[in-house]
C-alpha cells in the first residue's frame, strides 16, 4: 500500500471529479499550446507568403528587365536607322577644306585614302561607323544632266572593337544608287542598265524622297569613282556615323581625331543627329525609369504583404495575451474548487487515515498525487488538442503547412516540453491550499459523525 | 499498566453554554486486561475513548498510554505513535470506500514504515483469520456488515497494536457477528493485549474482565465480573 495507489484508488472511485479537474487542465494546456502553435504557424505562413510574393515580384521584374531591354534594343536599332537618314552626324575634312567653299560648291579638298584606315587601326572610342567617300557635282554626259556623284567603298572596320553591323552596305562595282528627282525624271527602276561617261551601271537601289541633294546623288563604288574623276587612292571626308556625341562631346571628338588625323578637321554634320542621340539617351533613361518604377512597385506591395501579416500576428499576439493568463486562472480557479469539493467530501475517509496514523504530509501528498495525475493527463491531451487546433487554424489560409515546420524555428518545442511542468504546477499550487485544508482536519470530529 | 487516564475532563461549547462530557475520570488498565465501558448515551463513554485513543486532548488531566503522554508529542509524531500502538473498532467500520479489504487492512501500515512484503503477509494472515479471504479484493460496499466490521478489527491489529479501542462495535452486528466480534477480541487480550470496550451491549459485558460504569461524564461505580 503506498500513498501513490491511495491516489489512484481513489481516482477511479471519483471519476467524474477526475475527469472535470483533466478537462480543465486539458483546456489551459490546449490554450497555451494552441496560441503558440497558431503564432508559430502565423510566423511560417509569413515567411512562405512573402518569400511567394518575393518570387513573383522578382519574376515580374525580370520580365520588365527584359521588355525593356527588348524595347531598349528595338529603339536603338530605330535610332540607328534614323541617324541614318539624318546623314553622317561628323565628317572628318581635309584641314584645306573651306568651309564657304563646301557649302557653295561641295567638297574641293582631298586627303589620302589611308587615312580612314588610320582611323580603323587606331583605338578611337567616340565613334562607331567610318565611311570615307568622294563628292563631286559633275555633269552626267549621257543624260545631259548634272548630278552629284558620290563614292564609296562601305564601312571600314574599327579593328579593336567587335564589328557591329553596318549601317551602309557598299555599292558593289558595277552597281549604281540614285535619289528620288534622277529616277523620276529618267524613269528608271532598279534593275535597269544605265551609261554613265561610258561605263555601264545596274541601278540597284532607288532612295525614296528625302528633299535634300541626296534627291540628285547618284552612288557608286569607291574606287570606280575615284578613276571617273581622276581622284585615285584620294577621298573628300570620311563620313563617322551614331558618334558619341550627346551634350558636349563633339569636342572630345575633334580632340581625338585631330590627334590622330593632324592634317583634317571636324565637323558636325547635322544639329537634328546631337537631338536624336539626346533623345535615345532620353529613351533609355524612361525606360529605366519604368523598371526602377516597376521595382518600387514590388518591393511597395511585399511591404504592404507584410505589414498585412504583421497586423495578423499581432492580432493573433493581443488575443492570445489576453486569453491564455484568462484560461489558466480560470482552470486554476476550477480546479482549485474541485480539490475544496474533493476535500470536504473526502472529510471522513481522511478522518479515518489520521485516526489510523497518517501523518498531515501524507495527506497532502494524497492530494498533491492525485493533483500531479490530473495535471499529466491534461496536459497531454491539452498538448494535442492544442497543437491540432493552432495546426489547423493555421493551415485555414490555404498555404500548405506541414507540422514540421513548426518546429524547425522558433520556441513552440519549449513551450510543449514545459506544458506537463506548468500543468503540474498549476494543478500543485490550485489543489495545495485544499489539501493542507484537508491535513488539518481533526480525526476526532469526524469520528464522533461532526 | 498500558493505559493511565488521571483526572481527565473535557468539554464541549455548546450553543448556551459548555458541556461538561468526561469530568475528572481516572482509570487504569494494566496490559493484557479486557475492560468495557458502560453508560447511557451521552453520558461521555466515546469522548473517554477518544481522548484514550490520542485523537481528543482533553482540557484537563493526564493520559499515558505504555508510558507516554501522547498529547506531549507533536501531531504528526502522536499520529505516528498512535498507529504504532493503538487499534481502533469503530461501530461504523469506518472503512476507505474505495479500498478494497487488502488495502483497508494495509491502511495503517502508511503510518509505519517497514518492510512491505511482511506487512502484505501479515495483512493477508490477518483476513484469512477473519474469514475474509474470498473478500480480500472487495470494496467495503460489496460486503456484509459482519464482512465490514472484522475488515475493520484486521485493521486495527495489522501494526500489532498494544491497546485496542473499541466504540460499540457490535452496535450493527447481529448475534452471530457481534458474539465472533468480541471473541476475537477476548482473543487479543488473551494474547497480551488490552482492550476497552464503550458499548451498550450486555453480553459484551459478558466478555470484560472488569466494567466502569460512566454517568453523566463521570465513573459511577466499579463492576467486577
Amino acid at each position: 500500500m503506498t500513498v501513490w495507489r491511495l491516489a489512484v484508488r481513489e481516482i477511479l472511485h471519483r471519476k467524474l471529479s477526475f475527469l472535470m479537474g483533466v478537462i480543465s487542465v486539458t483546456t489551459a494546456v490546449a490554450c497555451l499550446v494552441g496560441a503558440q502553435t497558431l503564432l508559430r504557424a502565423d510566423r511560417v505562413i509569413t515567411g512562405h507568403l512573402l518569400e511567394q510574393k518575393q518570387t513573383e515580384v522578382e519574376q515580374s521584374i525580370a520580365a520588365k528587365e527584359s521588355v525593356v531591354k527588348q524595347a531598349g534594343a528595338d529603339l536603338e536599332d530605330a535610332m540607328r536607322k534614323h541617324m541614318l537618314g539624318l546623314g553622317f552626324n561628323i565628317l572628318i575634312l581635309p584641314k584645306e577644306q573651306s568651309r564657304s567653299e563646301l557649302l557653295l560648291n561641295g567638297m574641293t579638298a582631298t586627303m589620302p585614302e589611308s587615312y580612314v584606315d588610320k582611323l580603323g587601326q587606331s583605338n578611337i572610342v567616340t565613334v562607331n561607323h567610318l565611311l570615307p567617300s568622294v563628292t563631286r557635282r559633275v555633269l552626267w554626259p549621257e543624260q545631259n544632266r548634272e548630278v552629284i556623284l558620290i563614292g564609296t567603298r562601305g564601312e571600314v572596320p574599327i579593328q579593336h572593337r567587335a564589328l557591329k553591323k553596318p549601317l551602309l552596305e557598299e555599292v558593289a562595282e558595277g552597281k549604281m544608287v540614285i535619289g528620288h528627282e534622277i529616277q523620276k525624271e529618267l524613269e528608271l527602276k532598279v534593275g535597269d542598265t544605265v551609261t554613265f561617261q561610258k561605263q555601264e551601271f545596274t541601278i540597284s537601289a532607288v532612295h525614296p524622297e528625302r528633299g535634300s541633294t541626296d534627291d540628285v546623288t547618284i552612288w557608286m563604288n569607291l574606287r570606280q569613282a575615284q578613276e571617273l574623276l581622276g581622284m585615285q587612292n584620294l577621298i573628300n571626308a570620311i563620313l563617322a556615323l551614331e558618334c558619341d556625341c550627346a551634350g558636349d562631346r563633339i569636342s572630345a571628338i575633334r580632340a581625338e581625331i585631330e590627334a590622330i588625323l593632324p592634317g583634317t578637321q571636324v565637323i558636325e554634320k547635322y544639329s537634328q543627329a546631337l537631338a536624336r542621340a539626346e533623345a535615345r539617351s532620353k529613351a533609355k533613361e524612361s525606360a529605366e525609369s519604368a523598371l526602377e518604377q516597376e521595382k518600387k512597385s514590388g518591393q511597395a506591395t511585399l511591404l504592404r504583404e507584410k505589414l498585412g501579416r504583421d497586423q495578423l500576428e499581432q492580432q493573433h499576439t493581443g488575443f492570445a495575451a489576453v486569453l491564455v493568463p484568462l484560461v489558466l486562472a480560470g482552470s486554476a480557479v476550477t480546479i482549485f474548487l474541485l480539490a475544496l469539493a474533493n476535500a470536504r467530501q473526502r472529510t471522513e475517509e481522511i478522518g479515518i487515515l489520521r485516526a489510523v496514523g497518517l501523518k498531515s504530509q501524507q495527506i497532502i501528498l494524497v492530494f498533491l498525487s492525485k493533483a500531479t495525475l490530473i495535471g499529466c493527463a491534461g496536459a497531454l491531451l491539452g498538448i494535442g488538442l492544442g497543437f491540432w487546433i493552432g495546426w489547423g487554424l493555421g493551415g485555414l489560409s490555404g498555404t500548405g503547412l506541414a507540422w514540421q515546420q513548426l518546429f524547425a524555428t522558433g520556441n513552440l518545442l519549449q513551450t510543449i516540453v514545459a506544458a506537463p511542468v506548468l500543468a503540474i504546477a498549476l494543478t500543485g499550487i490550485a489543489s495545495w491550499v485544499p489539501a493542507l485544508l484537508a491535513a488539518q482536519q481533526d480525526p476526532a470530529v469526524v469520528l464522533q459523525g461532526g | 499498566m498500558l493505559l493511565q487516564v488521571n483526572n481527565v475532563s473535557k468539554s464541549y461549547a455548546g450553543a448556551q453554554s459548555s458541556i461538561c462530557a468526561v469530568n475528572n475520570v481516572s482509570l487504569q488498565i494494566s496490559k493484557g486486561e479486557f475492560v468495557a465501558v458502560q453508560g447511557p448515551s451521552g453520558c461521555g463513554k466515546s469522548t473517554l475513548l477518544l481522548i484514550a485513543g490520542a485523537l481528543l486532548k482533553p482540557d484537563s488531566g493526564v493520559v499515558l498510554v505504555d508510558g507516554q503522554d501522547p498529547y506531549a508529542l507533536n501531531p504528526d509524531t502522536r499520529a505516528g505513535f498512535r498507529a504504532r500502538t493503538i487499534g481502533f473498532v469503530f461501530q461504523q467500520f469506518h472503512l476507505v470506500p474505495y479500498l478494497s479489504v487488502l488495502d483497508n487492512v494495509l491502511a495503517p501500515a502508511l503510518a509505519v514504515p517497514g518492510n512491505a512484503a511482511e506487512t502484505r503477509d501479515r495483512a493477508l494472515q490477518l483476513i484469512e483469520r477473519f474469514g475474509l479471504s474470498d473478500r480480500s479484493q472487495h470494496v467495503p460496499a460489496k460486503l456484509s456488515t459482519g464482512e465490514r466490521q472484522r475488515a475493520a478489527m484486521a485493521r486495527a491489529l495489522l501494526n500489532q497494536p498494544k491497546l485496542i479501542l473499541a466504540d460499540e462495535p457490535t452496535g450493527n452486528l447481529d448475534h452471530q457477528n457481534a458474539d465472533a466480534l468480541l471473541g476475537y477480541l477476548a482473543e487479543f487480550a488473551i494474547g497480551g493485549g488490552t482492550v476497552l470496550l464503550v458499548t451498550h451491549d450486555d453480553r459484551a459485558v459478558a466478555h470484560a474482565k472488569r466494567v466502569i460504569h460512566l454517568q453523566h461524564g463521570e465513573v459511577a461505580e466499579p463492576i467486577v465480573s
